[in-house]
């Protein structure tokens, strides 16, 4: 048997660090990529003495997180303590939750292959994020380290602890083990991602480690109820890490179990280089992390006034909105979903059509034209907003829509917008882009190429298309592309008649 | 009298009036400290040269006119468990032996802002561990009352400090009664505020839910003095409470007449020591004589258990399960890694047969488990283990959760309690002072010591020691009032009516 024969059960964990401005506990700044321990304080390093307070804003994300996933809210929530020890964790235990979570027992409907899976969420909590161990390859690369070559040197083989991180507002979503193939887990990850943009609760950004998964699968015959045994993931630091390695871990046990052998319930470390797994610790080995109520917070009261103001808050979410731009907007299906699965396009698309451009045309230009610019850029529509904002992209829609300018003019014009920040009717005067509708100016123009082409205008007569094309093409090489095409061919048509 | 007999009202009052410096002040402390330090042993870090630059400062301020603070040119003496930017905080610990805060507790910030000059940090049970103040990593403080004897903890540092007149007053913190018990045992008066009351931040953390900071003093009025000035609202720790603080100095002198002082009936147990329990009575006397009206209250959830001589008490096995399972974790920070003590033993020791490496050990652990073994003495090793299984997977009920149970029962009983009275008065410790090393191999009995200041703590109400007595070989015996939460005036007014009429906190110890 081979993979074919099993099916896997996956859950995933989240860790998406909440966009507040300053740590869970302490005033400290949650800027990335500062240099080490330049963010930090007597709080978020663990001084002897110190008392944590909670931020209420990363209250507020996270609550905003859980009613946006559909849990259950917690109306006391309250932290406590998770107890390990490791040097990126100076107070050898983790302000998490584990008795009381914000939210619990809620879903997320995901999309795979035209149909609709749940998926549901086993809790949604708050916890503070670690700081980072830089090992000793790190601390001879870094370019944050501040350091002469004798210093480097000094510090040969040591292992050195950056607490710029430690602290920073986590908020983590923890799935039931309903997913069911790894390409489910794949749009899990990326719709949760497009969720938490949404919300404005993370920046989703996997390289900067503000969106971290972890991921545990088990394998079983198609049609079996019971679960097998569960291995987890640990260090699959991307999306991509974490489909890789579910990728090979269906592979390992399902060899395993073709095999006859047990697939052992541990915890396994993705070797993103080696492209494998590797046994960290069985089962037997679990930690005991001693949860207890975190004795120097108090619980957090969420009254009813406070859930309606976020739930009150939480914007329309990206499956709301594309029902919403093919029934209300006439969009096709497959548009909605490309421009709702990144928020920004999607708000540029609405300002677009609320300044009064027809929904397909705008559609049209962003998945064209934008969409192309941005990804041979690599820049965001934040970044290209600022030089060609909605307003602009309506005047471009607007005078091809007008006639004023040839569709393939207007895609000129539009990398001209976008390299320059000047605006399209600038543009198109500045250049004497202007199509000639005008019928005056043109009908001189068409009545000497038809003189002039006797063949031609002998040929089309006789119903020779070709001609048609020829002629056209001598009318916009005399007007230098200038003329709107559908006029010409408007003109040539009635002035056949009366020409020689 | 000696400069350093003298209250903090009058060494203040002196200072405004320009009768005394607070530099002058501060040199009678530390004579006092260099005549009998070396007896008392009462500080582990005494800062001559800060205190004189402090007291220079404030006697600068004063001839500059600004308006004098609360504790104006006051020598104060801090317990070396609260955090001083820029001078050593040890916990009496070999893991924080060479520890500087880069910050102010904020009870030291609002001392420093009130004028007070600290001359010292104070020896206690390292980390606030214990009932004695013999498990110091830095030597074992001494009852001025009697050298052979310990002066109670874990606050002993602080009680003995007062006592001896090396400070004119002092902080310390209770957990389980440790400001009252020594206060006690060293003849001064000492109070825990209601849990709340005092900010924490930059207190040590022993165990969270049940620690308070509060002052240790000669008399009640002076304990008036240093409460109103440390008594706050602190954004920074979150369990403080922003309620209002009266003028406990204004208020303090009051007529007691008709309040309503209830006897707990479980407190005044067989075997407990009858000069002690002679002495507490005698003092309600002494209240009812002023009309407070006396009455039994019971305390059941708080009873105490004698079988076969052996005291047993629900409220202390809660305690030792609650305080060392936050204690365990509060604890955990110090592994070497960030600051603190950390082992020498390397690999490269290993390597050369210098030593052993632990079984199973990476490098990490190694360092983790010498560091915290070479640093902890054997008190807090017992009371980590004691917690760590009291936190343990399958235990967690069985312990923490019914120990929170028996907590809430606690708390329950007070409650009732104060629907009939306003002030409840008990024993502050079973028995005077004990001898040095009488109790050190007895983890146990040293525990049961504990067992009428325990249940203030687990209800988070406020107590008082104040000295009510002296045994017939001269040792200090403390009554203790315990009252509703955010009633620390009530308890003031009471003991103060009661030091009105009294001498034994005027008597000094013949050092």
């Amino acid at each position: 048997m081979t993979t074919a024969s099993y099916e896997s059960v996956i859950g995933l964990e989240a860790h998406a660090q909440l966009a507040t401005r300053t740590k869970l506990f302490c005033g400290c700044s949650t800027r990335f990529g500062a240099p080490p321990n330049t963010q930090t304080c007597p709080v978020c390093t663990g001084h002897p003495g110190v008392l944590p307070v909670l931020n209420r804003t990363a209250v507020e994300y996270a609550l905003k997180t859980a009613l946006a996933l559909n849990c259950q809210v917690s109306r006391q929530t309250a932290l406590d303590r998770k107890n390990y020890y490791y040097p990126d964790l100076p107070k050898n235990y983790q302000i998490s939750q584990n008795y009381k979570n914000l939210g619990f027992d809620g879903h997320m409907d995901i999309e795979v292959g035209g149909e609709t899976r749940r998926v549901r969420i086993h809790n949604v909590h708050l916890e503070e994020d670690a700081g980072k161990l830089l090992h000793p390859e790190d601390v001879q690369q870094s370019t944050l380290l501040d350091l002469s070559a004798e210093g480097r040197a000094a510090l040969a083989g040591m292992t050195l602890v950056d607490l710029n991180r430690a602290g920073t507002p986590l908020c983590e979503i923890v799935t039931q083990p309903d997913m069911r193939s790894v390409e489910e887990a794949r749009v899990y990850m990326e719709t949760l991602a497009s969720a938490l943009l949404y919300l404005g609760v993370c920046d989703c950004k996997m390289q900067e480690g503000s969106l971290r998964f972890e991921a545990s699968i088990s394998l079983r015959p198609f049609g079996a109820t019971e679960y097998g045994n569960r291995v987890e993931i640990k260090n699959v630091n991307s999306m991509k890490a974490v489909v890789h390695a579910l990728e090979y871990e269906a592979k390992r046990q399902a060899d395993r179990l073709s095999h006859g052998e047990r697939v052992a319930r541990e915890t396994r470390l993705w070797d993103d280089a080696a492209g494998r797994t590797v046994s960290m610790r069985s089962k037997e080995e679990a930690q005991d992390y001693r949860y207890f109520p975190e004795p120097d917070l108090v619980p957090v009261e969420v009254d009813a006034a406070w859930l309606e103001r976020v739930r009150a808050a939480i914007p329309e979410m990206a499956p709301a909105r594309r029902r919403r731009f093919v029934e209300g907007l006439g969009l096709p299906d497959y548009d909605a979903g490309v421009l709702v699965a990144d928020k920004a396009l999607a708000d540029y698309f609405e300002e677009c059509v609320r300044l009064g451009a027809e929904p397909k045309a705008a559609s049209n230009w962003l998945m064209g034209s934008v969409m192309r610019q941005l990804k041979d850029s690599g820049a965001r529509i934040a970044d290209l907003a600022a030089r060609v904002p909605p307003q602009g992209l309506c005047e471009l829609i607007a005078a091809v829509q007008d006639g004023t300018l040839a569709p393939n003019t207007a895609k000129e014009v539009f990398q001209e917008m976008a390299a320059t920040g000047k605006g399209a009717t600038a543009l198109i005067a500045e250049r004497g882009l202007r199509q000639i509708s005008d019928s005056g100016e043109l009908e001189a123009v068409v009545l000497r190429i038809l003189t002039e082409n006797p063949k031609a205008v002998a040929d089309l007569r006789q119903g020779k298309k070709q001609a048609l094309g020829f002629l056209m093409g001598q009318v916009m090489k005399a007007t230098g592309g200038k003329a709107n095409p559908k006029a010409v061919a408007g003109l040539i048509g009635r002035m056949l008649p009366k020409a020689p | 009298m000696e400069l350093y007999g003298l209250t903090a009202r009058a060494v203040r009052d002196r200072i405004v009036a320009g009768e005394l410096t607070a530099e002058a002040a501060a040199r009678a402390c530390l004579e006092r400290i260099a005549a009998v330090e070396g007896k008392v042993h009462a500080f582990v870090s005494v800062d001559a040269e800060g205190a004189l630059r402090r007291a220079k400062e404030v006697d600068a301020a004063l001839a500059r006119g600004e308006r004098p603070g609360a504790l104006c040119g006051i020598p104060i003496a801090l317990k070396d468990n609260l955090c001083t930017a820029g001078t050593p905080t040890t916990c009496s610990s070999k893991i924080l032996a060479n520890y500087v805060p880069p910050y102010n507790a904020t009870v030291v910030e609002r001392v420093l802002a009130a004028g007070a000059v600290p001359i010292g940090k104070t020896n206690l049970d390292e980390f606030a561990m214990g009932s004695s103040t013999e498990n110091s990593a830095f030597g074992t403080t001494r009852n001025p009352w009697d050298l052979e004897r310990v002066p109670g903890g874990s606050s002993g540092g602080s009680a003995a400090a007062v006592a001896a007149g090396e400070a004119v007053m002092a902080l310390g913190s209770d957990t389980g009664g440790s400001i009252r018990q020594p206060a006690s045992f060293c003849g001064v008066v000492g109070l825990k505020p209601t849990y709340g009351r005092v900010s924490r931040y930059g207190l040590v953390a022993f165990a969270s839910s049940l620690d308070q900071i509060g002052p240790i003093a000669k008399d009640v009025a002076d304990a008036a003095l240093l409460l109103g000035v440390i008594a706050a609202h602190d954004p920074r720790d979150s369990t403080s409470v922003p309620e209002p603080v009266p003028d406990y100095v204004g208020q303090l002198e009051a007529d007691i007449r008709g309040r309503k002082v209830g006897l707990p009936r479980e407190f005044f147990i067989e075997g407990m020591d009858p000069e002690v329990e002679g002495a507490v009575r005698r003092a309600v006397e002494v209240l009812a004589g002023q009309g407070a009206e006396v009455m039994e209250v019971s305390l059941p959830h708080s009873r105490i258990d004698v079988k076969d001589g052996q005291l047993s008490a629900y409220a202390v096995a809660a305690y030792y399960v609650i305080a060392t399972a936050e204690a365990s974790s509060n604890l955990a920070r110090y592994d070497g890694a960030h600051y603190g003590h950390r082992t020498a033993v390397s690999h490269l020791q290993f390597a050369h047969g210098r030593d052993v490496p632990i079984e199973d050990a990476t490098p990490l652990v190694e360092m983790f488990s010498r560091s915290r073994a070479e640093g902890f003495g054997a008190e807090v090793k017992r009371r980590i283990l004691l917690g760590t299984y009291a936190l343990s997977s399958g235990y967690y009920d069985a312990y923490y959760l019914k120990a929170s149970k028996v907590r809430s029962l606690i708390r329950r009983d007070f409650d009732e309690a104060f629907e009939r009275a306003d002030a409840i008065a008990c024993p502050t410790s079973p028995t005077a002072a004990f001898r040095v090393g009488e109790r050190a191999d007895d983890p146990l009995q040293m525990y049961m010591g504990d067992v009428f200041t325990i249940s203030c703590n687990l209800a988070g109400i406020p107590g008082i020691a104040v000295p009510c007595g002296f045994t017939t070989g001269g040792l200090p015996i403390g009554l203790q009032l315990l009252g509703r939460p955010f009633d620390e005036l009530g308890l003031l007014q009471l003991a103060r009516a009661y030091e009105r009429v009294t001498d034994h906190h005027q008597r000094r110890p013949p050092l």
